[in-house]
């Protein structure tokens, strides 16, 4: 027994090693080659081209809203009346799933620009609807307030905000 | 397991095939000479009229493959294309549509079947467990198939359960994107439905190979659910079951005829014959009839992950099935309590496919949550407690005894 650990052992380590090794370098390698099979799905370039729109507000009277695509979905620009700001400033964050000031959702107050996508499963909410005048989507009963933040149902978070600046008075660019 | 008669090749021709590739060998002793119990019931045919739907949507699809185009600007007017100018466009269109619905019809009662006779236990575990592996990817190959009509249905359906993906923390949102190839559903992720629409059913063929070859090694159970034991236990596959197939097959392609030719629009949603819009969501979102019991437990439960995770384990749970009944008795016949048990089991799941067709409030809600729970609790605790407080009646001796001695002689 001890004489074969002596002689025979040190060898098999040895291949064992190699074995080893050769097999790391074996899946590194693959895991390499299948990256470009996976990642070939990730957005391509003529989609991340699209990242950015600009729309014209000037003509959103007050009340109104608009919906708008951007990068494929939907963005609802709100030209909010003076109630539905009100409301949304005086709700107590401590009512809140996900609390947020509305403060911190908009640029100004009057104008209020969201995804159009509920954050349950996706659905666009059906405006100036719901328990809490804001938005309500139909697939599942999500009921979303006049700052766009979640109240009931089963979305875990308030309407997304995009990325978006004021390049004027009238002119609104979204990404 | 008794052997049926080997196969003889009768010339020189199939001699000289047999020594090199026994194909005709494979065949003849799978669906030929196979023994099989002398006592299957018709229960037992809709393995055959699987096989059927398969071949049915296999050939239907890659004919309307020929017509289509995965396009998320002309797919929809592709589709009615096929409906209006294509020379029985119509008919190839409405056979793979409710073929869709028959093939989840004949698979779901194919399973109570194998619940209710106990053919997941031993010795056919990897038969149920791929039996599970293909109804996952049943549902998967008809769900892409469905948002191929890109309707608004097929829209919204690809965007609610895609957005499933999302619920998982961290990586949701990246595998979300990777599977849309954009940042919501549109063309990228037409173009890929399309791809594993046409690919999968090619892997579900696979694995109904390896489902019957897993059948051919321990052989059929039976409504007895006792071992076969002597030669007077079977008879050959053929004719006995080729033609009881058939037959079963023939009824079936009637009730199949009369949705495609009568109704055929009895089972799909009017709203897919909307072109989809991926700014307006309808008012009801509702998946085709064979979903809706999944649907009904997502919906259940108040948490977006929790629900996707209960959604996921209500097929997975199947798997550890073998394992959580273990109860000695196959059949039903002789588990008196097991037998009432399956009947709940079943109201349950229908159930559950009504409500997954309401809108989850009020007592809607509360029954789906109930019944949720009960679907869990069959698997969980029902029949983990039966397999031990259960007493069975005593099982006949042979599967020949109470045929061959005159009719019901013995416990039925
Ligand atoms: C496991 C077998 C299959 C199932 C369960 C299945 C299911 C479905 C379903 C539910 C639809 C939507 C039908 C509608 O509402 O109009 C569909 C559409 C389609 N399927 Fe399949 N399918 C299968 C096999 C195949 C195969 C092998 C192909 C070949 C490429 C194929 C090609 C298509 C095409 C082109 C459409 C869109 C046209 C249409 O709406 O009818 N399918 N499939
Ligand atoms: S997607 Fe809006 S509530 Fe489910």
């Amino acid at each position: 027994m001890s004489d074969m650990s002596d002689s025979i052992h040190p060898d098999m380590e040895r291949r064992d090693f190699l074995y080893v090794a050769t097999g790391a370098v074996g899946a590194v390698g693959a895991a390499f080659a299948v990256w470009p099979l996976i990642d070939q799905m990730n957005p391509d370039k003529s989609v991340l081209a699209l990242a950015s729109s600009q729309i014209d507000i000037s003509p959103i009277a007050v009340g109104q809203s608009i919906t708008v695509k951007w990068r494929g979905k939907p963005v609802f620009i709100r030209h909010r009346t003076p109630k539905e700001i009100a409301e949304a400033e005086k709700t107590p964050l401590s009512d809140l799933r996900d609390p947020e000031k509305d403060q911190d959702r908009v640029k100004k107050a009057e104008w209020l620009i969201m995804v159009g996508i509920c954050t349950h499963l996706g659905c666009v909410p059906l405006g100036q609807r719901g328990d809490y005048d804001g938005w309500f989507c139909p697939c599942h009963g999500s009921h979303y307030d006049t700052s766009g933040r979640i109240r009931k149902g089963p979305a875990p978070k308030n309407l997304a905000i995009p990325p978006y600046a004021f390049l004027n008075q009238t002119l609104l660019k979204i990404g | 397991m008794p052997h049926g008669e080997s196969y003889e090749p009768r010339n020189r021709f199939t001699a000289w095939m047999d020594a090199r590739l026994p194909l005709l060998r494979v065949m003849h002793e799978s669906f030929l000479t196979y023994p099989t119990p002398r006592n299957l019931n018709y229960w037992w045919t809709f393995g055959g009229i699987l096989t059927f739907c398969l071949a049915v949507q296999m050939i239907t699809g890659i004919i309307l493959a020929m017509h289509y185009v995965p396009h998320a600007d002309l797919a929809f007017e592709s589709v009615q294309h096929i409906m209006r100018d294509v020379n029985y466009g119509w008919l190839i269109r409405y056979v793979h549509a409710c073929g869709a619905s028959m093939f989840f019809l004949a698979a779901y009662i194919h399973m109570f079947r194998s619940l209710y006779y106990g053919s997941y236990k031993p010795p056919r575990e990897m038969l149920w467990i791929l039996g599970v592996v293909i109804i996952f990817l049943m549902i998967v190959t008809a769900f892409l198939g469905y948002v191929l009509v890109w309707g608004q249905m097929s829209f919204w359906a690809a965007t609610v359960i895609t957005n499933l993906l999302g619920a998982f923390p961290l990586i949701g949102e990246a595998v979300k994107e990777w599977l849309w190839g954009g940042f919501a559903v549109g063309n990228a992720t037409l173009n890929r439905f399309f791809s594993l629409h046409y690919l999968l059913p090619f892997v579900i063929v696979g694995m109904v190979a390896l489902h019957i070859w897993a059948l051919h090694i321990p052989g059929n159970n039976n409504p007895q659910g006792i071992d076969v034991r002597q030669g007077k236990d079977t008879v050959p596959f053929h004719p006995y079951y080729t033609v009881k197939d058939l037959f079963a097959v023939s009824l079936f392609a009637l009730l199949f005829s009369y949705f495609v030719f009568y109704d055929p629009e009895a089972l799909g949603h009017p709203d897919n014959s909307i072109k989809a819009n991926p700014l307006q969501t309808p008012p009801h979102i509702v998946p085709e009839w064979y979903l809706l019991p999944f649907y009904a437990i997502l919906r259940a439960v108040p948490s977006k992950l929790g629900g996707v995770l209960i959604m996921f384990a209500s097929i997975g749970i199947l798997f550890f099935l073998p394992w959580l009944d273990r109860a000695k008795t196959r059949s039903a016949r002789y588990r008196p309590l097991f037998r009432q048990f399956f009947f709940l089991f079943v109201i349950a799941c229908l159930g559950l496919g009504y409500l997954g067709a309401q809108t989850p409030e009020g007592a809607h809600l509360i029954l789906a949550r109930i019944l949720t729970f009960y679907y869990f609790a069959h698997f969980l605790i029902v029949l983990p407690l039966l397999s031990v407080i259960e007493k069975p009646l005593p099982v006949p001796k042979s599967i020949n005894a109470p045929v061959l001695k005159g009719a019901g002689a013995a416990a039925q």
